[in-house]
């Protein structure tokens, strides 16, 4: 009798915690990212997952993948069931809405400040006392530079560094296109490497102990100073630079599918919040939150940056324009 | 089994009987040896022994943690896994095929061997994008296959395929001509006396060519676990789920932790060096076996 | 064909599954190529395929496993020689590690050659300061691709220079041939077809090569960026259908290489079965 009893007990007692047991859930996401950002997702997950078990209880994680952002797009396209992604160019992720539908047209208007929770910049990066004396985007294409960038069919960072290279002709030449041109043509023929993504030039030219200056995202740069000693390379701030937005949305398709939109859009949301700011900033993207970016202002140099929107007509069109096959960027190396 | 003694025995004889007339001065043999060695040493001797030290530049702690960080032992594990469903997948392959051609004629034979070749000579990378063009959301059965929940590409179907793909021809390679060698006599012999065909191929084949067998099974599993361009294009690089080994290699070559890419590198060296020691042990048993039979053959 | 053969069972099932397994995991997802394709006219198609940054690649993939193959012919042969008529202390090890680059995965290759040859390498801190540049160069894509063939040439030699018989060296000398007319007139021919298949296998191996060769060559547009690069690089443009083009391109070239191959073994087998 008792022990009748006491299964019959078990069996409300499961039943009744049954829901409450589904409510602490085990939820995973799959964020796919670009090259440079895998320290400070490795952090905000962390930071993240916390928020997001004192809110709800649950306990998420967050699985991680990087590479060239063109690279992981074109996975994410091809079926990589990303339920957010994290990339260095709208364009990339424009290219998943139109190839493979995944995502709204709109997907930009989502969130603020074009769906950028940080932005960050180019720099170059040089080795210690700056031997060959580099101070500006014009002492890039003098001969005997040798100049590290990665590859802007592939890499998204690199198709930055091209634009602000660019920017920088079209202003010291009175927008003359054809002079622009001949000077990243110039550019580019200075460089001895062509890495598939934004790490593997920096291995190229941190490692590997090759070229003399190295374009990079302002993060990557300050990163390597950081882990690889302050005393091996020094950061300049050229005179004027781009606006990179690196921005973020959730795969609705994927999303729905698996029903993690509720976390996808609370991942991408807390991007924005003080923790995340703060995170950012530490990882040295530059801020949008005001007072996170006021209380950082000392770190990131101030720079003259322009916007693609302004000087290049946005991403579509610099695509089409620069980077397409038989576009401004091929020419260069058909001669 | 005639002709094979007959050489042996030619062999022993010219090593006794090997005159100056047939060798080369003593100076000319040191000279060849040592561009043979200087030749080994620049291409294979120095890579590997530059993985070792890589691995062990920041330590053997930096070294032991690296292989225990739960990245990379998920690495491990996938690669496992991917090596051992595709063994034994080409295994049974390997034999059918082996049994097909080397014991039966048929019009086409030289196009059908041709064609288990063909991964071979595939790049690895062609071995990935197709796998992508029929698995992939945009490929034939994309929808299909997302529609039923089942995933292929970017998750461990797709690796094990790819894995498959770029092993295929090894076993099959190993056994037909030594099938081929060995003709057919013994089997017929099993059917006279009553066997069925399984027996045949439990009793009297596996045991002929275990040698052989075990032989493309190392090659196999080699190849299997080294696996790069064609698993790198269907893996998307989730880490701790769809990362093997060498792609963990590349992975953390790519974020400055050159001691740990090193130190997973070192393990997958390792294991080559492993590989070559039993595929030296196997080689020896199958001459030891072959000498056996030989003399049995001779005293009989 | 003959009656004979038609007496041990399972003719059907064994070649039935090899053709069934054949197709599912080789032919019809090759075959997914060359449907992709015919999403092309046959101008668009020429016109990707032979685009001046896609023939670059083509000449360096083919010049590279070209020279690369040639290298290892040379040495190859020379370490088979070795290993086959001489002794010296540690043959035995040696002659286990020749299949290193078999056994080595091409990553790990491609990190260690990299390690090995770049600027601060042990290697390349030699070349550098003489103005030799390895790393980063055509020459790293010859030197991984070297590493990746070494194995077919000896591989192939070794087993026909055993069973070379002596008596045809011993006649050639006791006619009067010096010991290098004894090589050239009577050995090299009969180790011909198997140096040939050794290089046509490096060759065909070299070609599709991509683990081992991104680390090290650079990937510079017309100059170190091999075809395999090429087509990784489409694909990450979302450039499906020219992809596939130039894959199905590396495809029949890998068909034809393999038909020539296995003439070569065939041409191989039927001179050993003349020899003995």
């Amino acid at each position: 009798m008792y022990t009748k009893f006491s299964i019959k007990k078990w069996l409300v007692a499961i039943a009744l915690a049954s829901p409450l047991l589904s409510l602490a859930a085990d939820i995973s996401l799959l964020n796919v990212s670009y090259d440079p950002t895998r320290e400070l997702y490795v952090e905000y997950n962390a930071a993240f997952a916390k928020h997001w078990k004192a809110k709800t209880g649950d306990n998420v994680t967050v699985k991680q993948s990087h590479g060239g952002s063109g690279k992981q797009a074109r996975g994410v396209i091809d079926g990589l069931p990303a339920d957010v992604v994290t990339l260095a160019l709208s364009y990339d992720i424009d290219e998943i809405g139109a190839k493979a539908k995944l995502t709204p047209k709109d997907w930009q208007k989502r969130l603020p400040h074009n769906s950028s929770p940080y932005t960050s910049t180019i720099v170059l990066l040089v080795r210690k006392g700056n031997p060959k004396g580099i101070k500006d985007w014009n002492d890039l294409v003098k001969p005997g530079v040798s100049v590290i960038t990665p590859n802007p069919k592939t890499s998204g960072g690199a198709r930055w560094n091209y634009l602000a290279a660019y920017a920088y002709a079209l202003k010291q030449n009175n927008n003359d296109d054809a002079k622009a041109r001949a000077f990243v043509g110039k550019l580019f023929k200075n460089v001895p490497v062509l890495d598939s993504g934004a790490r593997g030039s920096t291995t190229t030219f941190v490692e590997r102990g090759i070229g003399d200056v190295f374009i990079s995202w302002e993060n990557e740069a300050f990163l390597a100073q950081k882990e690889l000693g302050p005393d091996k390379f020094e950061i300049v701030v050229p005179s004027l630079s781009i606006l990179a937005e690196p921005p973020v949305t959730m795969i609705d398709k994927v999303v729905d599918k698996r029903k993690t939109r509720a976390v996808a859009q609370a991942y991408l949301e807390y991007l924005y919040s003080e923790e995340g700011q703060e995170i950012a900033a530490k990882n040295y993207y530059r801020p949008t939150l005001d007072f996170v970016a006021k209380k950082y202002e000392k770190q990131f140099p101030a720079i003259n940056l322009i916007k693609i929107d302004d000087v290049f007509g946005g991403w579509q069109k610099a695509q089409k324009i620069h980077f397409a096959d038989g576009g401004v960027f091929d020419a260069i190396y058909q001669k | 089994m005639s002709t094979i003694s007959v050489t042996q025995h030619s062999r022993y004889q010219a090593k006794v009987a090997r005159s100056r007339a047939t060798s080369e001065p003593a100076w000319i043999r040191w000279v060849l040896i040592a561009i043979a060695l200087a030749f080994l040493t620049l291409f294979l001797f120095i890579p590997l022994a530059a993985v070792f030290t890589e691995a062990l530049r920041k330590g053997f702690d930096t070294y032991i943690n690296a292989l225990v960080d739960p990245d990379a032992l998920s690495a491990i594990q996938l690669t496992l896994i991917a090596a051992a469903i595709a063994l034994p997948l080409n295994l049974v392959f390997g034999v059918a095929a082996a049994w097909a051609i080397a014991k039966f004629d048929f019009k086409g034979k030289s196009i059908l061997i041709t064609l288990i070749d063909l991964p071979f000579a595939v790049s690895p990378v062609v071995a990935g994008l197709i796998y992508v063009l029929i698995f992939g959301l945009q490929g034939w059965f994309g929808e299909w296959l997302l529609d039923h929940d089942m995933k292929v590409i970017f998750a461990i179907p797709g690796i094990v395929l790819a894995t498959v793909f770029v092993t295929f021809p090894f076993i099959a390679r190993e056994l037909i001509p030594l099938m081929q060698a060995q003709g057919k006599d013994e089997e017929e012999a099993a059917l006279v006396l009553g066997a069925s065909g399984w027996q045949i191929l439990w009793r009297v084949t596996l045991p002929n060519i275990k040698w052989g067998l075990l032989y493309g099974m190392i090659l196999t599993n080699a190849r299997a676990m080294g696996e790069f361009g064609a698993v790198s294009v269907v893996s998307g690089h989730i880490r701790g789920m769809t990362n093997t080994m060498p792609l963990l290699v590349e992975i953390l070559y790519n974020e400055y932790q050159y001691a740990a890419a090193f130190a997973v590198a070192s393990l997958l060296a390792l294991l080559a060096l492993v590989t070559l020691a039993l595929k030296t042990f196997v080689e020896w048993q199958a001459a030891k076996n072959a000498e056996e039979t030989e003399l049995a053959v001779m005293q009989s | 064909m003959s009656k004979k053969t038609n007496v041990l069972p399972g003719f059907n099932l064994s070649l039935g599954y090899t053709l069934l397994y054949l197709s599912l995991i080789v032919l019809i997802p090759l075959s997914a190529a060359f449907i992709k394709t015919t999403e092309l006219s046959l101008s668009e198609f020429w016109n990707i395929v032979t685009a001046p940054r896609v023939v670059a690649s083509y000449k360096l993939t083919f010049g590279a496993s070209l020279i690369g193959a040639s290298i290892n012919a040379v040495f190859g042969l020379l370490t088979a020689w070795v290993l086959v008529r001489y002794d010296f202390f540690g043959k035995k090890l040696i002659d286990a590690f020749v299949d290193l680059p078999f056994a080595l995965p091409t990553a790990v290759a491609g990190i260690a050659l990299t390690a090995v040859y770049a600027k601060n390498g042990w290697i390349g801190s030699i070349l550098e300061p003489n103005g030799i540049h390895v790393a980063f160069t055509p020459l790293g894509v010859v030197i991984a691709l070297t590493f990746i063939g070494l194995p077919f040439v000896v591989r192939t030699v070794q087993p026909v220079l055993e069973d070379l018989e002596s008596e045809t060296e011993e006649a050639a000398a006791s006619l009067g041939a010096n010991r290098w007319q004894t090589f050239y007139k009577v050995i090299f021919p009969a180790l011909l077809p198997a140096l040939m298949t050794g290089f046509a296998l490096a060759f065909a191996r070299a070609v599709g090569e991509y683990g081992s060769v991104i680390f090290i060559a650079g990937n510079m547009p017309m100059v170190s960026e091999i075809t395999p690069l090429i087509i990784i690089t489409k694909l990450e443009q979302y450039d499906y259908t020219g992809a596939t083009a130039v894959a199905v391109v590396m495809l029949v070239i890998s068909f034809l290489l393999l038909l020539m191959i296995n003439g070569l073994q065939w041409w191989a087998n039927r001179r050993n079965a003349e020899a003995i």
